[in-house]
């Protein structure tokens, strides 16, 4: 199967749904109250390795987008931009992690969590607090400890959920393995 | 006259694969005809498909061989954009296939990408939907709209570039008989009316040929094995040989003992004609065979009494519905979709909780039962493999109901191996799921309920979308397993299946149990079978062409000698 | 579940607006709400979106659950910030009158309670047009709005079909969750969070693989019907621009041009401030 410009598209829409349905409706309690885990950073982490950064940071655009939207507290830019550079990074772990082509091992799977981490801490630590603060002027030790508690719950939660999903994509799509039978 | 379509000792190789999936094939295909391909798994078709669609190599890499000329334009030479206005694919999956919000968006879909102005698209649009049928539902979206719905959009998606060829690729997989059956006679309207070339990949033979057809292009491993005229394909033995289905009043006249000829006009049940002669040869048959044997009723072990339920919105799903699923059974639950059959089993399951009556679970009252305490008594298969598994390896996978449990690890090795052994997977212990066919994941999921030891496994239509060989494949297993001692209960609006493989039917339409008796006579009344959108089958009129006055028995006759001639008993 | 972003189809002028005409007024009103920190502004703005609230005919027990989420989140939001910066309103203001004091370094200022106003006044001027746009504007019109603003048509499309298909990835979420719930998976509060994100790693398998299939499919469908052949494609749902869509694209003009008039010209800075 080729990877048409179609297909790009495809991905980028049904990863926002999916980014979408997991960061609305899957709720995995954390042990902070009232805070549920993000486990779509997982999937966009899978879905940059696998489409690489243009899919990626479409995807974490519109998904985050929708569900400001449909929450109605109004469009927070500032942390959709943010969501936005974190798939973008990610994305760029696809030439380098060959999720198609090459087994998931060790080494390939310290690269992913390399660049997801690069990824969540630039997103969140660098640029979210940054346009917090430009956009709407809020407290600088507020806004870096914020996007700080975010990149390290978000890193911890993709290098569980992030890396589970990629052996199983890896697994699912034929190899050159020899077999056998018991 | 020039042919629209011209393949000349044409082959195809996917780049990814060793050998030609196709090759040597030679078949013109003429402006206005009406045309079906058959043939079994593996053999070619869908590849066929996609090199006249243009998939292959558009999406799919690989090359041809040979030459393959559409519309006088060497195909080669022209892009898949070219190619859709030819050719228009109405693509198995029809979920897939409806990509707009709405039913209009998406019959627009093609003319929105070909930046059609507005006001011509929107009367192209509501003229398509109106030919099709589906005029009144332009503003819904798609979950508002039943399969055959569904189906008839994507048609109108085509027919809305006026595309010279209509390719259906298998239209009838997830279509209850009744809809299939006007399926079929919405594509050979069009195909009239229209003046289309008509192509159709499907191995119900059957059912298309409800309606005439000019060839039928059979194909085997690769090639093209025969084309011929309907008639004369079912007066030779190419479909036992290929493994596709005859149908049943054809094979009935062979076990009878009748040679099928052409004069007998055979393509229909309507244009079938037996000297008194051969009816006679019928009869004899008839009454020669043995009766079917009722099966022995063992313990109930699940028993449902006076159960009602109703959504959140209000929608009345069931209504006072009782039966009870005794030891060793093998039963269909059946109905067109929206009918109650799956509300039926989320209640089972316990996935949503009914208003009135009570489940009783081997005697017990599941009503303070868990979801995975019930899970203990009722196994629950989903209908694709792939939403189910969740680990990589097969061993993982079946073990995992038993791990979750917290049992001990040689308690859920020796499990895991039962139910391997079982599903015939003991060789593939070690391998990720990744590596196995369909039918091997299929029966990957069934090993991880069994490993359970649920007393009923409950499937959800496990054969659906499934070619005849796979169909067959997961069917034969399944009545082994039945045969071993597991209660099976299936859930499906296939016909032949409940007919071919189950000894009972429970019969649901609008959230009411209609009946609950054997297949054979389920399917010998007419008014059960308007009322749950089935279909009669054509042992019953062949049964009255005959003289026969038990058209019922007859059909249990056939379906049991039917039965012990597949086992080769 | 069919109707994820409360779309509420009734007969108003607001709900007789192109989808993008509204979306640009509600781009532009934004960025006017959000460059500005002027409490009268502010409040001007809250107000105009009040009538416009009342000209849509949508009412307030429409989107009862949306704006609970929306008051929770800036009563937060509110609450973090003093926690942590207690006196930014004096960094902002460059003045310090004290109100009371709460012991610490929590005193609370004239200052500080204008920023939490402006804060509070933003959510209120911003909320209710967000609120607006989707509950007026029918999600299949909602692509084409994006591409007529200039948007790529392929990714303006990409938008729609994630909307096309949330429903049902959602279902098909629900229904391998209660397979596995059958199985024995469960989501206990009582495990380790590493064993808990282990769990969920396990639902969603089964739900990304067939997404990633899906992928596949539909992408076929979609070149089989000429998606991606020219540079550009018309719309089903689009509609000419009437007196009403020009009428709102200038009303968020205006928004923008007057928050940047009075961040210019009146306040000579983002704020207003009355302390000099």
């Amino acid at each position: 199967m080729k990877n048409t410009p179609v297909k790009s598209i495809v991905a980028i829409a049904i990863g926002a749904a999916l980014f979408f349905v997991l960061g609305r409706f899957v709720a995995i309690p954390s042990p902070v109250p009232n805070t549920n885990i993000s486990v779509q950073y997982g999937l966009l982490a899978l879905l940059g390795a696998a489409f690489g950064p243009f899919v990626a940071l479409l995807a974490g655009f519109i998904g985050y987008a929708l569900i400001d939207f449909s929450y109605g507290w109004g469009i927070w830019w500032s942390w959709v931009i943010a969501s936005a550079v974190c798939g973008f990074v990610m994305g760029i772990s696809k030439n380098s992690v060959k999720l198609a082509t090459e087994k998931f091992d060790r080494k390939r799977i310290v690269t992913f969590n390399v660049y997801q981490i690069i990824a969540h801490l630039l997103a969140w630590v660098v640029v979210a607090p940054i346009l917090d603060i430009v956009m709407y002027a809020e407290p600088w030790n507020k806004v870096f400890l914020q996007g700080f508690v975010a990149a390290l719950a978000n890193i911890v939660t993709t290098a569980i959920v992030g890396t589970i999903l990629c052996a199983a994509y890896s697994a699912a799509k034929p190899k050159k393995d020899s077999l056998e039978k018991k | 006259m020039e042919p629209i379509i011209s393949f000349k000792n044409f082959g195809f190789k996917y780049t990814v694969q060793k050998e030609p999936t196709l090759y040597g094939i030679d078949l013109d295909i003429y402006p206005g005809q009406k045309v079906l391909i058959a043939g079994p798994s593996g053999c070619g078709k869908s590849t066929l498909v996609s090199c006249l669609n243009g998939l292959a190599p558009f999406s799919y890499d690989g090359e041809y061989t040979g030459s393959l000329t559409i519309k006088g334009v060497e195909a080669r030479d022209s892009s898949i954009f070219a190619r859709s206005k030819v050719i228009g694919t109405v693509l198995q999956d029809s979920d897939a296939q409806f990509v707009g919000l709405t039913v209009a968006e998406d019959i627009a879909f093609a003319l929105e990408n070909d930046a059609v102005a507005v006001d011509e698209m929107k009367k192209r649009v509501q003229d398509v939907a109106d030919l099709v049928d589906v005029g009144g539902h332009l503003a819904h979206a798609p979950h508002e709209l039943s399969g055959g719905q569904k189906q008839r959009v994507s048609l109108a998606g085509v027919l809305v570039d006026d595309v010279d060829v209509l390719l259906f690729d298998e239209p009838l997989a997830n279509l209850d008989p009744a809809t299939g059956e006007s399926a079929i006679e919405l594509i050979d309207r069009i195909w009239k009316d229209e003046n289309k070339t008509v192509i159709i990949i499907e191995h119900r033979l059957e059912d298309v040929l409800h309606r005439g057809v000019d060839r039928v292009i059979l194909m085997d491993d690769g090639r093209i094995l025969a084309d011929m005229t309907p008639e004369q394909l079912l007066c030779s033995d190419l479909l036992r040989k290929t493994g596709i289905r005859e149908p049943l009043y054809i094979t009935a006249l062979k076990y009878a003992g009748l040679a099928v000829t052409p004069d007998m006009h055979p393509a229909h049940i309507e244009t079938l004609t037996l000297s008194e002669a051969q009816k006679a040869q019928v009869r004899d048959w008839f009454d020669r065979v043995e009766s079917p044997q009722k099966p022995g009723r063992g313990d109930a072990l699940l028993d449902v009494q006076n159960v009602s339920f109703a959504y959140n919105n209000g929608h009345q799903a069931l209504r006072d519905i009782s039966f009870s699923i005794r030891k060793g059974e093998l039963t269909a639950i059946a109905g067109r979709n929206g009918a109650g059959k799956s509300t039926m089993c989320k209640l089972v399951c316990g996935f949503e909780k009914q208003q009135q009556g009570t489940i009783l679970l081997k005697g017990e009252d599941s009503a303070e039962m868990s979801i995975k305490e019930r899970g203990e008594h009722v196994g629950y298969v989903m209908q694709n493999p792939n939403q189910m598994i969740s680990k990589v390896f097969i061993k993982d996978e079946v073990g995992l109901g038993l791990s979750l449990r917290g049992k001990p690890q040689e308690e859920i090795d020796a499990a895991v191996d039962d139910a391997l052994k079982i599903c015939s997977l003991s060789p593939f212990v070690d391998w990720p799921v990744s590596a196995l066919s369909y039918g091997q994941k299929k029966r990957v999921t069934i090993a991880s309920i069994l490993s359970l030891h649920p007393d009923v496994i409950m499937l959800d239509e496990p054969t659906a979308g499934q070619d005849f060989r796979r169909y067959t494949e997961i069917m034969e297993f399944l009545e082994d397993l039945n045969r071993s001692g597991v209660t099976v209960l299936l859930i499906t609006h296939d016909m032949h299946l409940m007919l071919e493989y189950c000894d009972r039917a429970l019969v649901f339409s609008d959230g009411k149990l209609l009946a609950d008796d054997a297949p054979a006579a389920v399917l010998s009344d007419p008014d059960l079978i308007r009322a749950a959108s089935l279909k009669k089958t054509s042992l019953y009129d062949l049964a009255g062409l005959c003289g026969i006055a038990d058209p019922k028995e007859f059909t249990a006759r056939f379906i049991d000698c039917d039965r012990k001639a597949r086992r080769g008993v | 579940m069919t109707n994820i972003f409360n779309y509420i189809d009734r007969k108003s002028p607001v709900h007789a607006m192109t989808g993008a005409s509204k979306l640009v007024c509600l781009l532009l009103w934004s960025f006017g709400a959000m460059s500005s920190f002027d409490p009268r502004f502010l409040f001007a703005l809250f107000a105009v979106a009040l009538i416009l609230f009342k000209i849509s005919k949508i009412r307030v027990a429409d989107i009862r659950f949306m704006l609970w989420f929306t008051l929770a989140f800036c009563v937060l939001n509110n609450l973090l910030i003093f926690l942590f910066s207690p006196q930014h309103g004096t960094e902002i203001y460059g003045t310090f009158h004290e109100v009371f004091r709460l012991g610490g370094r929590y005193v609370v200022t004239q200052e500080q309670l204008l920023y939490h106003l402006n804060v509070f006044l933003k959510y209120l001027a911003t909320i209710p047009i967000v609120l607006l746009f989707v509950t007026t504007t029918d999600p299949s019109e909602f692509a084409s709005s994006l591409n007529r603003i200039g948007v790529n048509y392929k990714i303006a499309y990409s938008v729609s079909l994630a909307l096309r298909y949330i429903p049902d990835i959602q279902r098909e979420y629900h229904d391998i969750t209660l397979s596995l719930q059958a199985r024995g998976v469960e989501m206990s509060k009582k495990a380790s969070l590493r064993s808990r994100l282990k769990t969920a790693s396990g639902t969603l398998v089964p739900l990304i693989l067939s997404s990633m299939d899906r992928i596949e499919v539909i992408s076929n469908a979609m070149e089989l019907r000429s998606f991606g052949k020219n540079k550009k494609r018309t719309w089903y749902r689009y509609r000419k621009f009437t007196a009403w869509d020009f009428g709102a694209m200038l009303l968020g003009l205006a928004v923008l041009l007057l928050s940047i008039f009075l961040t210019t010209f009146v306040n000579h800075s983002r704020y207003y401030n009355p302390f000099v």
